[in-house]
């Protein structure tokens, strides 16, 4: 068992805005999958979801930017920490993932153990 | 206090970094994150290897997953932090000590932690 | 040993196996009958043994009358006839039932029963030692009060509190589930650690009490490292981390009572049989995938064992205090990370880190910050001492930083 650092991607601008419902039935999904991965005791940490649309960057020789970190479209919106015997079984798990249906995508990173 | 993530990117160490100078980052890494765990200001984190990152992307025809970590930018996630601090700009300040900065490229970006509202 | 010790020292050796093991029979709700029936045990040993000799199996003896005092009160009161008299009518009472059983392994498994059911989350964790010491070390109520630098009364009323509490959750004596042991042997180790640290750090002068209290903790994480169900790293972790300190007891204090440095402490005086203890427990604790905070305070504990002032000595001790912090934040541990900082890296940068902590209440921090300056800026090393000697508490620690002073001149 490993664990795996999921990392959750979206581009901003080009998504509608939600109605409130539209907004709900998003946080249900969300909530409905990590419960899910949670009872599969596959959930080491919940994780965040970050603020979408302010941020830093911080550059060397205390060049300071403003965010989110933008070299491409897709900011990050959030990360989730679990756990998987593989890559493989990883993988199966963030193709779970809500963001997915909304032209989000799930980057998958084994955590070194320091 | 507000918690922030501070996400380290950097070019694939591997491509420029010698193993001594990696066992050098990871001391300067753990010294760092030791030090705003001394002033009580970690919450959390973790450090990452350099390759291995597997990217599912949502297509039209259904779900893709490509090799290597995402993008087509040179940078990559080295690591991902949480801390405590009273301003973006104290978050900011803690930022500017990590050594990834070290690098020409690398950088340190710094998100305020969404209250709880459900999502996660 | 003659007479007159005999009696205390078996008090404090089988007087909790005995209230273990009735407690258990009995169960919370009969938790004061088992120890009145245990003390009572002792009056009349002591009565009888200052009368006649004392008998060949003092131990047996003790057993054999703690026996039969419980069997009367069976008898006597409503637990015959709520527990006992319907099996008899029934004809399905063996005698056994009437037994107490006080097997060794009975006597053991009783023991660790109750500790679980007395290091419970439910109690206050300052109950929770009161009466793990009361019941599992077989401490005196005037001793708790001495090691708690409190009153009878006080003392009396949390134990009173406490038991109450475990009363009304209907806490049962008995291993918790393989799902729940994790959880509650957390708290074990918690209570167990909190127990070595009161006589480890505590400022009580009855020395004798301080090293109880230490071995008493030792003893009882033994208990846990000796049973299978128990025996997890972080317990084999916490038990080493405990004979590391342990084996400085003697030199930690000098002749007077005044409390010595670690710098300057007589090595001849650390145990040597308790160091290789600790670093037999470290051994053992070096399985499994899970690295908790008694992992690195042992790995720390064992480097201070390490007398040579290393850089490698250093640099471990310094990594691991940075892990240490992640994984629980604490004002000493700062410090102490601090300080290693300053050996590894060396003192500029331990200043600049040092000036961020701001732990303006504690004489300790400025204490280091005055060490730190030592040899850099004579000016601030003064003010740092003089900032820590108006926040200083006890005389042993204003002598201390005032020798500090001196020697700056």
């Amino acid at each position: 068992m490993e664990d795996f650092l999921l990392v959750y991607r979206t581009d901003y601008s080009a998504m509608p805005k939600a109605t409130p419902d539209q907004a709900e039935a998003m946080t249900k999904r969300w909530m409905d999958w990590i419960a899910g991965l949670n009872a599969q005791n596959k959930l080491v940490d919940r994780g965040n979801r970050l603020e979408p649309t302010t941020g830093k960057v911080v550059k060397p020789s205390n060049v300071v930017t403003n965010g989110p970190y933008a070299e491409i479209k897709e900011a990050i919106g959030g990360y989730s920490i679990i756990k998987a015997r593989s890559y493989e079984e990883a993988i199966e798990i963030a193709k779970g993932c809500p963001i997915l249906s909304v032209g989000g995508n799930v980057e998958v990173r084994e955590i070194s153990n320091l | 206090m507000e918690e922030f993530a501070l996400i380290m990117r950097h070019e694939d160490g591997k491509k420029v970094a010698s193993p001594e100078q990696i066992q050098t980052w990871m001391k300067q890494t753990m010294d760092w994150i030791g030090g705003i765990a001394a002033q009580n200001k970690f919450v959390s984190g973790t450090g990452l290897p350099f390759d291995d990152a597997r990217t599912v992307l949502a297509k039209n025809s259904g779900k893709v997953v490509t090799n290597g970590p995402f993008g087509e930018i040179k940078e990559t996630i080295g690591g991902l932090i949480v801390i405590k601090a009273g301003s973006v700009e104290e978050a900011v300040e803690f930022a500017k000590g990590c050594p990834v900065l070290q690098g020409e490229g690398n950088s340190v970006e710094v998100r305020k932690i969404a209250r709880k509202d459900g999502m996660h | 040993m003659n007479k007159t010790e005999l009696i205390p020292h078996l008090f404090r050796t089988e007087y909790r196996k005995i209230v273990s093991v009735l407690c258990k029979r009995f169960g919370f709700d009969q938790i004061e009958t088992a120890e009145d029936i245990a003390s009572d045990t002792f009056l009349t040993a002591s009565q009888a043994w200052s009368l006649n000799n004392i008998p060949p199996n003092p131990v047996a003896w003790l057993y054999n009358v703690a026996k039969n005092k419980a069997k009367n009160h069976l008898h006597r009161n409503n637990l015959f006839d709520s527990k006992i008299a319907p099996d008899l009518k029934n004809g399905s009472l063996l005698k056994t039932e009437m037994e107490i059983d006080l097997s060794p392994q009975n006597i053991n498994d009783s023991q660790l029963q109750m500790m679980f059911a007395i290091c419970h989350p439910s109690i206050p964790s300052a109950s929770q030692i009161g009466l793990s010491l009361r019941i599992l070390c077989g401490f005196g109520i005037e001793e708790i009060a001495d090691a708690f630098l409190t009153n009878k009364e006080t003392i009396n009323k949390r134990l009173f509190r406490a038991k109450e509490k475990l009363r009304e959750e209907k806490i049962k004596i008995e291993f918790p589930g393989e799902a729940e042991i994790n959880q509650r042997l957390e708290t074990v180790l918690t209570t167990i650690y909190l127990l070595f640290s009161e006589g480890y750090y505590s400022v009580s002068q009855n020395t004798t009490i301080r090293k109880d209290l230490c071995f008493e903790a030792i003893r009882l994480c033994n208990m846990l490292v000796e049973n299978q169900t128990t025996n997890k790293p972080e317990v084999n972790a916490l038990l080493s981390l405990m004979c590391f300190h342990a084996s400085r007891f003697d030199a930690r204090v000098d002749k007077n009572g005044e409390p010595v440095l670690y710098d300057e402490q007589n090595t001849d005086l650390w145990d040597p049989d308790l160091i290789s203890r600790g670093a037999y427990f470290l051994n053992y604790s070096a399985t499994g995938n899970k690295i908790s905070k008694y992992h690195l305070e042992a790995a720390i504990a064992y480097w201070n064992t390490q007398k040579e002032d290393t850089k490698e000595k250093w640099e471990n001790i310094l990594q691991l205090y940075n892990q240490l912090l992640q994984v629980e934040y604490s004002p000493v541990a700062a410090l102490n990370r601090t300080f290693a900082l300053s050996k590894a890296n060396g003192k500029e940068e331990a200043i600049r880190e040092a000036e961020k902590l701001n732990l303006s209440n504690d004489h300790f921090y400025f204490m280091l910050l005055g060490e730190l300056y030592t040899g850099i800026d004579t000016d601030k090393a003064r003010q740092n001492f003089n900032k820590a000697l108006l926040l200083a508490k006890t005389g042993n620690d204003k002598k201390a930083i005032q020798n500090k002073l001196n020697k700056l001149s």
